[in-house]
């Protein structure tokens, strides 16, 4: 009667990958890689989006102020600081992008030798970007490469490729992503804010403000 | 919409966007006749030399009315490896299903847009107009979309190394269908007429002027009769082995230059001075 043994083998073999599956998820923490050349979805790994008045850092759920600090301090702790501005903000297809604009040149100017890079649109383009000038949703890594990026900022990139660039950067590159979304979140980033508008960006640039001070 | 940068991120634009922005075709009205004297919507691409879906590619999009309103939704195929690198609007859907997707989104701007002319247009390889989307296209025609679909007829299944297609000549012997085509090439052109399209018509890029002139009357009747078709002669020179610099010459000697319009197109069209 090998077919109960069977089925004890099978149980066994499920019951021990779906524990060292959950394991795995509850321990997995959104980190600079290079984790994988694909590595996985946050989400897929049971990372969730912060509520209103929260942000994410690694994965864990934090306060929104305890995220802006944590912002602050990994910007000016940076070697080479770059922010990578996306069509939304790039743009002045409304007056809330453009005000947008100059809030997030604010924070730029805040940050001591801070670069901007664009995200001018999403196109793949052949044979290849211009990784001096320009970063690309479809091959992120090769910006991240050429300028020795260790820490960078999203803005203004809708989800869907704002989700693509940052999980090819978590895979390929060491570079600590932070995005700052208008919606709900990024899970894929390192540090994420939610629902950052025009006064939530003034608010961060006041913080790197102080900590930048405090630090003379 | 005109694309305008945002204060302070003029500097940090690579040059071909600030290029685009300041010298491109947006809002300017544009024909053929200026090509070279502004920054193209399509510079670099990937396809071999000599292909005339390329140089059809760069007249179709020089002859648009109105290329900051418009949107392309294209298929798997040659050109859908240049399409995206376009800078207009353009949506890649799955195979054969370009008129299906087309639809939608025309259906979709009209309510958006109501006081606004968003021009859809369809630039679709034979394969995915006349094979595998046959079905699609055809059924946009018989719903009277106001569409505008355009055929790069390069007579076969080209980026998959050189299959027949039903645009494929009788006879012709490809890469990977050796024994020659059994049947003839369907009739797009009839079919189309016979499935409500206003405007029909064929051409190649030879005649860059009468493109233009037929590719601007199928996106200027598809706004306000109905749908649509052009149909252009693309041969290619990759499976059909001939040397890139023939590729005018063979384009000439088999053009076929037909037009077909309703009654309700042609009053349109001479009204508009077309
Ligand atoms: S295979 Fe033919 S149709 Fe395709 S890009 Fe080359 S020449 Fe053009």
């Amino acid at each position: 009667m090998h077919f109960p043994i069977i089925l004890f083998l099978t149980k066994n073999w499920l019951e021990s990958h779906m524990a060292s599956a959950i394991c795995s998820q509850k321990d997995y923490k959104v980190v600079p890689g290079p984790e994988a050349y694909l590595s996985p979805a946050a989400a897929s790994m049971g990372i969730v989006l912060p509520e209103k008045g929260q942000g994410l850092i690694e994965g864990q759920i934090v306060s929104e102020k305890v995220a802006m600090e944590a912002i602050a301090k990994k910007l000016l702790g940076a070697k080479n600081p770059t922010f990578f501005p996306g069509p939304n903000v790039l743009w002045a297809v409304s007056e809330k992008a453009v005000a947008k604009a100059v809030a997030l040149q604010e924070m730029v100017k805040a940050v001591p030798g801070m670069k901007i890079i664009p995200m001018p649109d999403y196109r793949p383009k052949y044979p290849m970007i211009n990784p001096e000038v320009e970063i690309n949703p479809n091959h992120p890594n090769l910006t991240i490469w050429h300028n020795e990026i260790d820490v960078c900022v999203f803005a203004g990139v809708h989800c869907h490729y704002a989700n693509l660039a940052l999980k090819i950067i978590r895979g390929g590159t060491d570079c600590y992503t932070i995005a700052l979304c208008a919606n709900p979140g990024h899970e894929d980033a390192m540090i994420s804010l939610r629902d950052v508008h025009v006064e939530d960006i003034r608010r961060l640039t006041k913080v790197i403000e102080r900590l930048r001070e405090g630090s003379k | 919409m005109i694309p305008k940068i945002s204060p302070g991120f003029e500097d940090v634009l690579p040059v071909e966007y600030r290029e685009l922005v300041q010298d491109g075709s947006y809002g300017r009205n544009l024909r053929i006749k200026d090509l070279g004297t502004f920054k193209e919507s399509i510079e670099e691409h990937p396809l071999c030399a000599g292909c005339a879906l390329s140089l059809s590619i760069r007249l179709i999009v020089a002859s648009l009315p109105c290329p900051e309103d418009t949107i392309v939704v294209g298929t798997t195929g040659c050109n859908s490896i240049l399409m995206p690198q376009l800078a207009i609007h353009n949506i890649h859907s799955l195979f054969g299903n370009q008129n299906a997707v087309a639809s939608g989104l025309k259906r979709a701007l009209k309510i958006r847009y109501p006081d606004k002319h968003k021009d859809v247009v369809v630039v679709a390889g034979d394969g995915g107009t006349a094979d595998i989307g046959l079905s699609m296209t055809m059924h946009s025609w018989f719903r009277r979309e106001n569409i505008t679909t355009i055929m790069l007829d390069n007579e076969g299944y080209s980026n998959t190394g050189g299959q027949e297609s039903s645009m494929t000549r009788e006879g012709v012997v490809l890469y990977m269908a050796p024994l020659g085509k059994k049947y003839p090439k369907t009739r797009m052109f009839e079919i189309a007429r016979e499935s409500g399209c206003a405007y029909v018509a064929a051409v190649s890029p030879a005649s860059p002027r009468r493109l233009e002139k037929m590719v601007r009357r199928a996106i200027l009747v598809a706004r306000a009769i109905g749908p649509t078709y052009v149909q252009i002669y693309c041969p290619c020179a990759t499976n059909y082995k001939f040397s890139p610099s023939e590729t005018l010459k063979r384009t000439k000697d088999d053009e076929q230059i037909r037009e077909y319009m309703s009654s309700d197109a042609k009053e349109l069209i001479e009204r508009l001075g077309e």
